[in-house]
């Protein structure tokens, strides 16, 4: 059997005989453990930042749909607003915010140009905590209650029509019997995000204005809900599932827009690799450490072995050298991650890279985001790793021959 | 039962093209409680001759038995167990571990073994007092003189109380006033314990108090006396 605590004092002490090269191993660990988890989060802000910004451009963590919407996003495949059974799931505390949106295709034409779009009915006060358009507002107002009759435009189209705030526009769409119905707006708002896309391809007017135009009554073309936690969406699509009753689906943003959701799991992948190099890095030095060390010590490790110890306990004594030393490492590593993350909570202002960052689709203002999964990870695989790592130097020490330790003067 | 029996034992160092016979067909029985002293001049074979009673050389022939067990042959692991937990050691040249204390090195074995603190404490704390090193219990051996580490490596190979005791000259290092004390030592738990002594040593004073002593040259055992003990 293995005595830990005599394993363990035997470790801690030589840890401690070579003052200088432990500590210098150990800033190693610690300078290691801190950049795998302060880089980590940086990125993880970056890309939930981007998927964030991506969901929240229209769709909502998970959506309701007529089942025939995706291929065909007219008027004819609408649902009903949500019924009381559904609203009673969308009232809960895991939903953060719901809108029921009209959203179909359309032509708006100004007295110069013409362009097709995606016009959406919004009730405004609903679209507030969801999506990106009131907080994006550029110029002029946001529409201000789902009767508002005027038109809120993106800044690039606004250039394309070659019209401006203020200006009437015509938008051109079709009704359930596919009639073509048009209707004039007076732009009174300009939105800017930071996709081209969406200020190029989306108009918003008021949800009660657009079903008027397309003769539709109070039907609506997707209800769009935003949970606590994009990460996580399974149970709240499955209690919306439910309560929205059959003839519609239900989706959760991994099926709505697939690059987004691949991107998710492209970072973790990434994350994972990344923790892996930065190891690798630190794994020479340990190595080496480590084989320096039992190498200095084959006559008392020869001794250990004359009196009875095991060569399973002289490898188990080696792995607890360097486990503690990299247990060390990280404590105060992981420590050192969270007092420089935490200040930087309120965000990073990248604006002078700003420009760049901007056509990656991230926003200027980055927020580190430290998950405790990726600090859980990069402990476990340092130490995992680290296990391994001091394999080989065990080996070998304990293949000393006890005779050679005792017996030399 | 002899406690040790070593049945026609060679064992041969090579050195390149050079042989050198560290055993020569060994033959020896040491009875149980006996307390035997091994004589010879320097490189006589002293030294092999406890090593491979101890499991720690392999031989090239012969037998070698603890009791009734026979240990040439066995494994690694299982010559570890046997060391810890039969045998105690004062090897001739390198004996403590130097990041544990006086204390420490004593109890080492009995942790290994699984010997409750207190019990391991109190049974370090009264040896260590026996063999004169009370005080210094919480030194590290660079701290101590030759002799005085010696005596903690004798409290070590006691303290664990073994039935066998091999001690490679446990008196180097030592004034006379201490190497008396501490073959008395050994003589009350040879009495009190039935613990089995063997003992190398060219030093006059340790033969004395030898029950028996058995003389090698080159290898090879020349003569075996019994004796009165002092
Ligand atoms: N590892 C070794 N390699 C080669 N020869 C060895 C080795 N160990 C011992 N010998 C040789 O074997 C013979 C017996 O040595 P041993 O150490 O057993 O003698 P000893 O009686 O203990 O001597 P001392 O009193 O000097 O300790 C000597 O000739 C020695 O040179
Ligand atoms: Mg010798």
């Amino acid at each position: 059997m293995i005595r830990g605590k005599v394993t363990l004092r035997l470790a801690w002490r030589n840890l401690w005989r070579n003052h200088r090269r432990t500590l210098i191993m150990l800033a190693a660990v610690i300078v290691g453990a801190w950049a795998m988890i302060f880089s980590t989060a940086l990125m993880r802000g970056m890309v939930d930042d981007m998927i964030q910004d991506g969901i929240r451009s229209l769709p909502g963590d998970v959506q309701v749909h007529h089942p025939d919407f995706r291929d065909d996003p007219s008027v004819v495949n609408s649902i009903a607003p949500p019924t009381d059974r559904l609203l009673g799931v969308l009232e809960q505390p895991e939903v953060v915010a719901w809108a029921a949106r009209v959203r179909v295709p359309a032509v708006v034409s100004s007295e110069r140009n013409t362009r097709g779009v995606t016009l959406v009915g919004i009730d405004p006060d609903r679209e507030r905590e969801l999506s990106f358009v009131a907080d994006d507002m550029a110029d002029g107002r946001f529409l201000e209650s789902a009767e508002d009759q005027g038109l809120v435009v993106g800044r690039k189209l606004l250039e394309r029509l070659e019209t401006d705030l203020g200006k009437r526009v015509v938008v051109m769409s079709q009704d359930e019997k596919n009639e073509i119905v048009d209707r004039g707006f007076r732009i009174v708002g300009v939105f800017e995000s930071s996709m081209q896309a969406r200020e190029d391809g989306f108009v918003f007017a008021g949800k009660a204005t657009v079903q008027r135009l397309l003769r539709m009554g109070n039907r609506v073309s997707e209800i769009a809900v935003l949970g606590t936690d994009y990460r996580h969406v399974e149970g709240l699509r499955r209690r919306v599932e439910e309560a929205a009753g059959p003839g519609v689906v239900v989706q959760p943003w991994t099926e709505l827009e697939p690059y987004l959701a691949s991107m998710m799991g492209m970072m973790d992948g990434f994350v994972l690799i990344w923790i892996v190099v930065v190891f690798l890095a630190l794994a020479f030095g340990l190595v080496n450490t480590l084989v320096m060390a039992v190498f200095e010590r084959v006559r008392e490790i020869g001794l250990m072995l004359a009196l009875g110890m095991t060569p399973a306990h002289i490898r188990a004594q080696i792995i607890a050298e360097s486990t503690l030393l990299l247990a060390l490492g990280l404590a105060v590593g992981d420590v050192l991650a969270w007092a420089t993350i935490e200040p930087l909570k309120g965000g990073i202002d990248l604006s002078i890279v700003g420009e760049g960052m901007e056509l990656w689709g991230a926003s200027a203002v980055l927020y580190p985001a430290l998950r405790w999964e990726d600090i859980v990870l990069a402990n476990v695989v340092v130490i995992l790793l680290g296990f391994i790592a001091s394999l080989s130097p065990a080996w070998r020490a304990s293949r000393f021959e006890p005779v050679e330790a005792i017996t030399k003067v | 039962m002899p406690a040790v029996r070593c049945v026609d034992v060679c064992k041969t160092y090579r050195q390149g093209e050079l042989e050198v016979k560290g055993l020569d067909h060994v033959s020896l029985e040491v009875g149980e409680g006996g307390f035997v002293c091994l004589s010879a001049p320097s490189g006589g074979g002293k030294t092999t001759l406890l090593n491979a009673i101890g499991g720690l050389h392999r031989i090239d022939s012969g037998e070698i038995w603890l009791a009734d067990r026979r240990i040439d042959g066995l494994g690694k692991g299982e010559l570890a167990s046997l060391r810890l937990h039969q045998i105690g050691f004062v090897f001739q040249a390198y004996n403590l571990i130097p990041v544990l204390t006086a204390r420490e090195n004593v109890e080492f074995v009995m942790e290994v073994q699984g010997v409750p603190p207190d019990q391991r404490r109190a049974r370090s704390m009264e040896i260590l007092e026996e063999v004169g090193l009370k005080g210094l219990e919480d030194r590290r051996p660079a701290k101590m003189s030759g002799g005085q580490q010696q005596r903690v490596a004798v409290a070590r190979a006691i303290a664990s109380r073994p039935t066998l005791v091999l001690a490679d000259e446990p008196t180097a290092n030592l004034d006379s006033h201490t190497a008396e004390q501490l073959m008395e030592l050994f003589v009350e738990l040879n009495t009190r314990h039935e613990t089995t002594f063997v003992i190398a040593t060219h030093d006059q004073r340790v033969m004395g108090y030898a029950r028996r002593i058995v003389r090698m040259l080159d290898g090879r055992i020349v003569d075996d006396t019994e004796q009165e003990a002092a």
